[in-house]
C-alpha cells in the first residue's frame, strides 16, 4: 500500500527562483497591514480602553433601538448596544463610568453596581434580562495591559534573537525574526482592516502565533543547516532543496494545527472566537512565510557554508557521522 | 533489531501511572453545597446538624449529605445547583450571626487520592462564575497620614522642651520643615530631634531658623508596604464575614489588591462589605457596677455600657461593663506591632497614638493607674435585605471587646499592652488593631462578573472545542500515517493525560483560554510526531531498511524538535510573565503542553514503535 502524500517526495519546486516575487508580495501584504493599523487603528476592546461592558441575556429577542432609548433616558448617554451571538444576547458598552471611591472613614461607602442598574433599566415585565457577565475597567489598567503586551512582544523578539544566534548564526536569527514579525504585523493588520474587536485573548493569540511561526521557520532552517554540512552545492540550491524536503511536514503540521484552531473557532463560543481567528490567520501566514519568505531572506543576507562551519566542535561531530 | 532500554519503558509506565492517578480527581464532579462555619464562640455539633436538618425539611430540600468535616465545618451537599442559594438563605436566616454560611463546591474526590496530594484543577472565575475586583490602594494617603504623625511628633518634642517654633509643616517634596521662633536655638532643636527621633534625617535649610527633616526612603517604603498589607488583612477579615468559601485575596504589584469571590453574584453587596468601615475605641473598665444585675435586669449604671468580649474557638463571649467615655478612638491610632515586654519578656503589643490621642491617653491613665483599659473593636456593616420585594438598607454595628489590660503607669502616645498569653496572641491583637480600618483609601479599578450560567456554558464549550480538536487530529493521523498514525495517537492521548496531571499537581487554575491552550497544544504537539514520521518516510525513500529508517527518523528529528519547541516555548513564557488572569491560564497550558509533548513524541512513541517492530528482523515495509 502506497503511503498518502500531499507532495511527491522528490518535489523540486523552484521556490528560490521566484524569491524576489515572493519577497515583494510579502512586503506588500505587510505594508497593507501597517497601513491599516496606521489609518484605521484597532477596534480595542474594553480590556484596553477601559469602560463598562455588560452582557445581557433576554428571555426573547429584544428591540435594540428601544433598549438604546431607555438607556439614554436613564442617563446613560453614548451607550453602545449591539447583539451578541444569538438574538437574545445583547452587549452594552458604556464609556467614562463615574469613579467610585471607598473612603476609609465614610460610614456608608455603599455603591450600587452599574450592571444591576442597567439590567433594571432594560428589563421589562414580559422580557426580563439576566446579567451574563459584566466588566468595569479603568482606563489606567487598560493602558498597563497594552504596555504589558508590548513588553511581551519585545521579550519574545529578544529571546528568539539570542536563542537562534546561539544555536544557529546571526543571519538565521535575523531572517527568522523578520519572518515572524511579518506574520505578527499581518495578523494585527487583519484585525485593524476588518475592525474586529481586539481584546486580551486576541493579544494572547497573536503572541502564540509568534511561537507557531518561529517553530515553522526553525524546522526549515534546521534542515538548511544540515544540508549545508552534508551537501556540496551553492547556497541557492541548498536552500531550495531544504524547503522542498520540509514542505510535506510544514503543510501537514499546519493543516492539523489549523484544524484544532478551527475547532476552537467553531465550538469555543464568543469569547474564544477572536483568539481562534488570530491563530487561524497566523497559521496560514506563518506557513506561507516559512516557505516563501524565510529562505529568500536568508539568501538575501548572504548565508554561506562558512557561516556554519568554523565551529570545531561541529566538524568533529560531522566526522563521526557514517 | 531495534533496541530501547528497559529502564526507559519503566519510566514510561511510571509516568503513565502517575499521570493517570493525578489526572483522576478531575473526573469527580463537585457537589454544589452550603458550608457552615462557626463564628466566634459558637460550635459545630450534632445539635446544629439537627437544626439544619429541620430547616432543610421546612424548605423541602433533600440534601445529598450533611456532614461535619475534619476542620470543624458543616457541609450540606446538594443534588441540584439551583437550590443552592435558596438553601443557603434559609440556613442563614435560621442560624443568625453566630455562623458564617457560604456557598461552596465540595469535592467528591475520595480520601485516598487526597492523601497523596491529588486534587482537581481549580476552575477560574470564567468557568465557575463569580466576581473579580482589582482595587487600587491610595499610597499617597497612607504616606500623608504618616507625615502628619511625624510632624506632630516634632511639635510635641519642641513644645515639651520649650523650644519656640512658629510652624512644622510638610512640604510637597516630602520634607518636614520646622520654622523656629527667632529667639530659639536651632542647634538645641537639632540635637533634640536627632536624639529623640533618630529615624529622621536632619538637613540644613537656606533660612537660618529653619530645619528641614526628611523621612528616609526605606521608611517610606515600609509605610507603603504596611499600608497595602493592612488593607489586604482588613479585606480578608471582611470577606470572611461575607461568607465566601474560597476567596482569593492577593497583593498585585506595589499598590493593587486582587479580590476574587467565586460564586458571588451581587457585586453591590460585595462592594458594600469590602468598603465597610471598622474602628477601635479605648475605654476604661467601669468598676463597681454589678454585672449580673446589669445582665438580668438591664440596670446599667448611667455612665457605663454593657459590652461583650470576643469569643474564640474555646471561649464564649463574656459580658463586661465599660465606661461610656471614649478615651481614644481608632483614627488616633498610628500603628501597632507585636513585640516583647522589656520588663518581663512576655508577649506584648506596642501601640502608637498620634499627638492628641497620646495626650488624652496620658490624662486618663495617670489618674487611673492599676485600673482596667479595654479595646473595643467596632465594625459597621451595611446590609441590604429584601423585605416584601423591596430593598431595605440598614447598617449593622458590631462591637466587641478584643482586649482588657491593666494600666500600670501613666501612658503616653507610645505604650505597650503586655502579659498576653502567647506571641501568636500578640501578633493577632496587633493585626486586629491594625486591621480595624483600611490604612489607605481604595478604589475599585477593575471589576468583572461572570454569571453562573455563562460559567457552565463556558465549561461546556471549552470541553467541546478540546474534544473536536482532538478528534480532528486523531482521525487525520490514522488516515495519513496508518500504523505510525496509531502510535502518534497513543502518544497524543498520553500527552493530554500528562498535561491535565501536571496542571492539577501545579494547582493551576483552569480558565477558558486555558482550555483553548490545551486544544492548541494538541495542534502544536503533533508537530514533533509529524517531524519524526516524515523523517522516517524520507529515510525509507533514501533506501534505508525499515528498522534503520525508524532509528534514524527518531534520532535525526530529535534535534529539530528541541530547537523548534524551545523557541515556541519562549512565546509561552512571555505570555505567562506579562499576561494577567485568564491569559496566564492559557500560557500555563501552552508551556506544560510543549514540555510534555516533547517527552511523549520523542520517548513514548519511540518506545511503542520499538515494541511493535523491534523484534521483526525480516520487516519489509512500514505502514507509515
Amino acid at each position: 500500500m502506497k503511503p498518502f502524500n500531499v507532495f511527491p517526495y522528490d518535489s523540486n519546486i523552484p521556490f528560490m527562483r521566484m524569491r524576489w516575487v515572493s519577497l515583494i508580495v510579502a512586503a506588500l501584504i505587510m505594508f497593507v497591514g501597517i497601513g491599516a493599523m496606521a489609518t484605521k487603528g484597532f477596534n480595542f476592546a474594553l480590556d484596553f480602553t477601559g469602560g463598562v461592558g455588560i452582557e445581557l441575556r433576554f428571555q426573547k429577542a429584544p428591540d435594540v433601538d428601544d433598549i438604546r432609548t431607555r438607556l439614554t433616558r436613564a442617563g446613560y448617554e453614548n451607550a453602545q448596544v449591539q447583539t451578541f451571538g444569538t438574538g437574545t444576547d445583547l452587549l452594552v458598552r458604556l464609556q467614562d463610568k463615574p469613579r467610585e471611591q471607598v473612603a476609609h472613614d465614610a460610614p456608608n461607602a455603599a455603591t450600587g453596581s452599574i450592571a444591576q442598574d442597567v439590567r433594571r433599566i432594560v428589563s421589562s415585565p414580559d422580557n426580563p434580562a439576566e446579567v451574563r457577565s459584566s466588566a468595569q475597567i479603568s482606563a489606567q489598567v487598560g493602558k498597563e495591559l497594552a504596555l504589558n503586551g508590548v513588553y511581551a512582544l519585545l521579550f519574545v523578539i529578544f529571546g528568539f534573537l539570542i536563542y537562534i544566534s546561539f544555536r544557529f548564526e546571526w543571519k538565521f536569527a535575523v531572517a527568522a525574526i523578520i519572518t515572524t514579525l511579518h506574520d505578527v504585523v499581518v495578523v494585527a493588520g487583519w484585525f485593524a482592516l476588518t475592525g474586529h474587536e481586539f481584546d486580551l485573548t486576541v493579544l494572547a493569540g497573536v503572541l502564540s502565533v509568534m511561537g507557531y511561526s518561529i517553530n515553522d521557520t526553525i524546522v526549515v532552517f534546521d534542515r538548511v543547516r544540515e544540508n549545508f554540512r552534508g551537501m556540496r552545492a551553492p547556497p541557492y540550491e541548498v536552500l531550495n532543496k531544504s524547503i522542498n524536503q520540509t514542505l510535506s511536514r510544514t503543510v501537514i503540521t499546519s493543516a492539523v494545527a489549523f484544524l484544532t484552531v478551527m475547532a476552537l473557532y467553531l465550538y469555543g463560543g464568543g469569547s474564544l472566537r477572536g483568539m481562534a481567528e488570530s491563530q487561524m490567520i497566523g497559521i496560514i501566514i506563518g506557513t506561507l512565510s516559512s516557505i516563501f519568505v524565510a529562505c529568500p531572506l536568508l539568501m538575501w543576507l548572504g548565508v554561506s557554508k562558512q557561516d556554519l562551519l568554523p565551529k570545531a566542535r561541529d566538524e568533529a561531530a560531522l566526522a563521526r557521522r557514517p | 533489531m531495534l533496541e530501547y532500554a528497559r529502564w526507559k519503558y519503566i519510566v514510561i509506565l511510571l509516568v503513565l501511572a502517575l499521570s493517570a492517578v493525578y489526572a483522576l480527581p478531575n473526573l469527580f464532579p463537585q457537589d454544589p453545597s452550603v458550608q457552615v462555619t462557626a463564628n466566634r464562640g459558637s460550635t459545630v455539633d450534632d445539635a446544629l446538624r439537627k437544626r439544619i436538618d429541620a430547616t432543610l425539611k421546612q424548605i423541602n430540600v433533600a440534601p445529598k449529605a450533611v456532614e461535619i468535616s475534619k476542620d470543624g465545618n458543616l457541609l450540606v451537599r446538594l443534588r441540584d445547583p439551583n437550590v443552592q442559594i435558596r438553601t443557603a438563605d434559609a440556613i442563614r436566616d435560621t442560624l443568625g450571626s453566630d455562623y458564617v454560611v457560604a456557598l461552596n463546591l465540595a469535592s467528591t474526590v475520595p480520601d485516598w487520592l487526597r492523601r497523596i496530594g491529588a486534587g482537581p484543577m481549580l476552575l477560574g472565575l470564567d468557568l465557575q462564575g463569580g466576581v473579580h475586583f482589582l482595587m487600587q490602594v491610595d499610597q499617597q494617603a497612607a504616606l500623608a497620614k504618616r507625615f502628619e504623625a511625624t510632624a506632630e511628633d516634632v511639635r510635641v518634642l519642641l513644645r515639651e522642651n520649650r523650644v519656640a517654633y512658629t510652624a512644622v509643616e510638610r512640604r510637597p517634596d516630602n520634607a518636614i520643615v520646622t520654622t523656629l521662633a527667632t529667639n530659639a536655638d536651632p542647634a538645641k532643636a537639632r540635637d533634640l530631634i536627632a536624639k529623640n527621633l533618630p529615624t529622621l534625617l536632619v538637613e540644613d535649610a537656606d533660612v537660618p531658623n529653619q530645619i528641614v527633616l526628611r523621612v528616609p526612603q526605606a521608611e517610606l517604603n515600609r509605610v507603603a508596604t504596611e499600608a497595602i498589607e493592612q488593607n489586604v488583612s482588613t479585606l480578608r477579615n471582611r470577606i470572611n464575614e461575607l461568607g465566601v468559601a474560597e476567596p482569593i485575596i492577593q497583593r498585585q504589584g506595589t499598590d493593587r489588591v486582587v479580590v476574587q469571590l467565586p460564586g458571588v453574584q451581587d457585586t453591590a453587596q460585595a462592594k458594600r462589605i469590602l468598603g465597610a468601615t471598622a474602628t477601635l475605641e479605648f475605654r476604661g473598665v467601669y468598676e463597681g457596677g454589678d454585672i449580673q444585675d446589669a445582665l438580668t435586669t438591664g440596670n446599667v449604671p448611667p455612665d457605663a455600657r454593657l459590652f461583650y468580649t470576643r469569643g474564640g474557638p474555646d471561649a464564649r463571649p463574656s459580658p463586661v461593663l465599660l465606661k461610656k467615655r471614649v478615651i481614644v478612638s481608632g483614627e488616633q491610632l498610628v500603628g501597632a506591632q507585636s513585640t516583647r515586654s522589656p520588663d518581663d519578656g512576655s508577649p506584648a503589643v506596642s501601640i502608637q497614638l498620634n499627638g492628641p490621642g497620646g495626650q488624652r491617653m496620658f490624662d486618663y491613665s495617670s489618674e487611673n493607674v492599676n485600673k482596667g483599659l479595654a479595646v473595643v473593636y467596632i465594625e459597621r456593616i451595611p446590609e441590604v435585605k429584601l423585605v416584601d420585594g423591596k430593598e431595605v438598607r440598614s447598617t449593622r454595628v458590631k462591637e466587641e471587646v478584643i482586649s482588657i489590660a491593666n494600666i500600670r503607669e501613666a501612658l503616653g502616645k507610645n505604650f505597650q499592652t503586655s502579659g498576653l498569653d502567647s506571641p501568636k496572641d500578640a501578633a493577632d491583637l496587633a493585626l486586629l488593631l491594625r486591621a480595624g480600618a483600611l490604612a489607605a483609601p481604595m478604589e475599585f479599578v477593575d471589576e468583572r462578573t461572570v454569571g453562573p450560567s455563562l460559567g457552565a456554558e463556558n465549561v461546556d464549550r471549552g470541553l467541546t472545542a478540546v474534544l473536536y480538536a482532538f478528534g480532528f487530529t486523531l482521525v487525520f493521523f490514522l488516515f495519513y500515517y496508518r500504523m505510525f498514525g496509531l502510535i502518534t495517537c497513543i502518544a497524543l492521548l498520553m500527552n493530554l493525560l500528562m498535561v491535565v496531571a501536571v496542571m492539577s499537581i501545579l494547582g493551576a487554575t483552569l480558565t477558558l483560554p486555558g482550555l483553548a491552550g490545551i486544544a492548541l497544544t494538541v495542534g502544536m504537539s503533533v508537530d514533533a510526531n509529524v517531524l519524526i514520521n516524515e523523517r522516517i518516510r524520507e529515510e525509507l525513500r533514501a533506501g534505508m531498511p525499515p528498522l534503520g529508517a525508524i532509528k534514524e527518523g527518531y534520532e535525526r528529528a530529535a534535534g529539530t524538535i528541541a530547537d523548534a519547541n524551545i523557541t515556541a516555548m519562549l512565546a509561552g513564557v512571555a505570555l505567562f510573565a506579562f499576561g494577567t488572569g485568564p491569559v496566564k491560564g492559557f500560557a500555563v497550558a501552552l508551556i506544560v503542553g510543549i514540555l510534555t509533548s516533547m517527552y511523549t513524541a520523542v520517548s513514548v512513541s519511540r518506545g511503542i514503535a520499538t515494541l511493535m517492530y523491534g523484534k521483526r528482523r525480516k520487516l519489509k515495509t512500514l505502514a507509515v
